[in-house]
């Protein structure tokens, strides 16, 4: 992709917002269609936090079926760490555009991430690393790894929602 | 807290068939105190596993049983455990959580420990008097540190029975998970630590607990079943039981009804893997013969080495220790433990297959930890006083999904509250 291709910083912002609400507003089925159909989703392990999850153990290593179905998982009645649902809302900012890997447009931003449960506040602090794709005018998510900052999940214990 | 309310915390009745915990036991912080002196100071306690620490001078810092360690592997080869706080005032020597280091060297006043242990720099040594020995000064070691088959454990108790002796039948099963391998089990870089606000008890029981699996993890078997997974073989009796392994040790196995890297195939791990799990299996049974074979690689078990360190050998093996904070909040290390020879297909297999169910993002764990969770904000209703753990009390073969197992634990753990006395006299009874 030529430097050109790539898209501003305000299309990416829009972006990323979106997926945000969606995500808080738990409309999980919305959110799988800003992703390709060979997506992944990865959070690595706090103490490897630039693994491989090929040979590293990860806190989630998601291809695009498992994604799909950690949607149902969670949409459905049986998910109990998050039937009744957490309540989410996610800050993001300091979003940067690092460039073109292929048809891969490389893209960067942090986030804090809280949830309020059972009338306690867990926060989730850290940046993602996006692989975006243009598909005709629209952006969709190739990759997505959610790269925590805190040293370990004490005292949040899961990661139940999607991060 | 009197000896009479002690005894009476876990009633036992064989005979009748009862069997009840005081949740006494998992909300107040008298028990943590005794369980701090007279469970997890006197048992051997797992640290980690040689395989973190492969070549001399690697190390691994962390916290055991409350204490900060440091698992090194020495310059002469030996693991061993040091007590991470400087001989001199306390500060701790070891400050990164992994690496390699020819010594420690304490940042306060400089003074320096090799990776034996042993003090060998002192600024300024002339000021001491004569009586000043570097020998009294090196690091402090647990009172006992042995290892089995690369499990490295530690034990405060000076008077403690050997290792060996100490894990008792949970060897045959220990032995079971380390035989997959040809070369050795080796634990994966990347740890999940994570928390549980709850008792840490409950998760003894939460991990080996066959009866919960099919309510709580719902979810997971709709996934198994959805990727093409055959259930049906789950429930079948004749490969499963529960076993006493002694010494509070105790052990779930059954007939997998997961896909398993050694060595059973299953839709999710695709066709191009189908050929090389079968090649996994017909090694097996050249080094085993048919039977052993098939134990190791169809069955699943689920280990309780007392008092807090299970190994999960399922759809991958997971190793998983935790200690209590406070009676309602415990920290949990899990790692995965796998073949060191496995190339990265195997790898990339064995770590999805972890995932799809274990670890605080997995399709399971997050609700088993949700469970307990609940448990304990339920026992709030102090005037709901027992639990029930009597399932298949009376049955000659329990099932997995009795609680002969669970029961296992707590005989052991309330043996080691109440004291040698009164389990004579209760014998004598």
């Amino acid at each position: 992709m030529h430097i050109n291709e790539l898209p501003g910083r305000s299309e990416v912002e829009d972006f990323l917002y979106r997926e945000a609400a969606l995500l808080d507003e738990w409309r999980l089925e919305e959110w799988l269609t800003l992703l390709t159909d060979d997506a992944s989703y990865q959070v690595p392990s706090t103490d490897s936090p630039q693994g491989d999850p090929r040979t590293t153990l990860f806190l989630i290593a998601d291809d695009a079926v498992r994604i799909r179905s950690r949607v149902k998982q969670l949409l459905g009645k049986s998910a109990w760490a998050e039937n009744p649902p957490s309540r989410t809302r996610r800050l993001i900012s300091n979003v940067r555009i690092l460039g073109a890997e292929g048809a891969n447009i490389l893209v960067t931003a942090n986030f804090a991430v809280y949830r309020m449960r059972y009338e306690q506040v867990d926060s989730y602090i850290g940046h993602y690393e996006y692989k975006l794709v243009r598909v005709g005018a629209d952006l969709r998510i190739r990759e997505r790894r959610a790269i925590l900052d805190n040293e370990c999940l004490r005292p949040q214990g899961k990661i139940s929602f999607i991060l | 807290m009197k000896d009479a309310v002690l005894e009476r915390v876990v009633i036992d009745d064989p005979k009748a068939g009862i069997f009840r915990v005081n949740r006494r036991a998992f909300t107040e912080p008298e028990y943590l105190e005794l369980e701090k002196a007279r469970v997890f100071s006197r048992c051997w306690i797992y640290v980690g596993h040689e395989s973190e620490v492969p070549a001399p001078g690697d190390f691994r810092s962390r916290r055991v049983a409350g204490r900060p360690i440091i698992l090194v592997r020495g310059d002469d080869g030996e693991v061993r455990v040091l007590l991470n706080t400087c001989t001199h005032r306390g500060a701790l020597v070891c400050r990164q959580p992994k690496g390699n280091a020819r010594t420690f060297q304490c940042p306060y006043h400089a003074w320096t420990f090799n990776s034996q242990g042993e003090l060998i720099g002192v600024p300024g040594e002339s000021s001491y008097s004569p009586a000043f020995d570097r020998k009294q000064f090196a690091l402090g070691r647990p009172a006992r540190t042995d290892s089995y088959r690369g499990f490295v454990f530690m034990c405060l108790d000076r008077t403690a029975p050997e290792l060996s002796e100490y894990l008792a039948g949970a060897v045959e099963y220990l032995d079971l998970v380390c035989d997959q391998s040809e070369t050795g089990m080796r634990i994966s870089e990347g740890s999940q630590a994570y928390s549980v606000r709850a008792n840490w008890k409950l998760l003894v029981e939460n991990s080996i607990d066959g009866y919960h699996g099919l309510p709580t993890h719902q979810r997971y078997f709709a996934f198994l079943a959805d990727s093409g997974v055959d259930l049906r073989g789950g429930l079948e009796t004749s490969h499963q039981k529960a076993l006493d392994l002694g010494n509070g040790h105790a052990v779930i196995e059954y007939l997998s009804p997961f896909g398993r890297p050694i060595a059973r195939w299953v839709p999710t791990f695709g066709e191009l893997a189908k050929a090389r799990i079968e090649e996994k299996h017909r090694r097996l049974e050249e080094r085993f013969g048919p039977e052993r074979a098939f134990r190791i690689s169809q069955t699943a078990r689920n280990l309780l080495i007392f008092p807090n360190l299970i190994i999960n050998d399922i759809m991958a093996v997971t190793v998983r220790t935790f200690f209590p904070v406070t009676p309602d909040y415990m920290e949990v290390n899990a790692w995965n433990l796998g073949p060191a020879e496995e190339d990265i297909e195997d790898s990339t297999l064995r770590l999805d297959n972890f995932l799809t169910f274990l670890g605080p993002g997995g399709f399971a764990t997050p609700d088993d930890v949700e469970m307990l969770e609940s448990c304990q904000r339920g026992f709030a209703n102090r005037e709901v006083e027992w639990s029930d753990i009597s399932r298949g009390m009376t049955r000659e073969h329990p099932s997995i999904s009795d609680e002969l197992q669970i029961r296992t634990f707590w005989r052991r753990w309330h043996d080691l509250l109440v004291g040698p006395h009164v389990r004579r006299s209760r014998k004598a009874a």
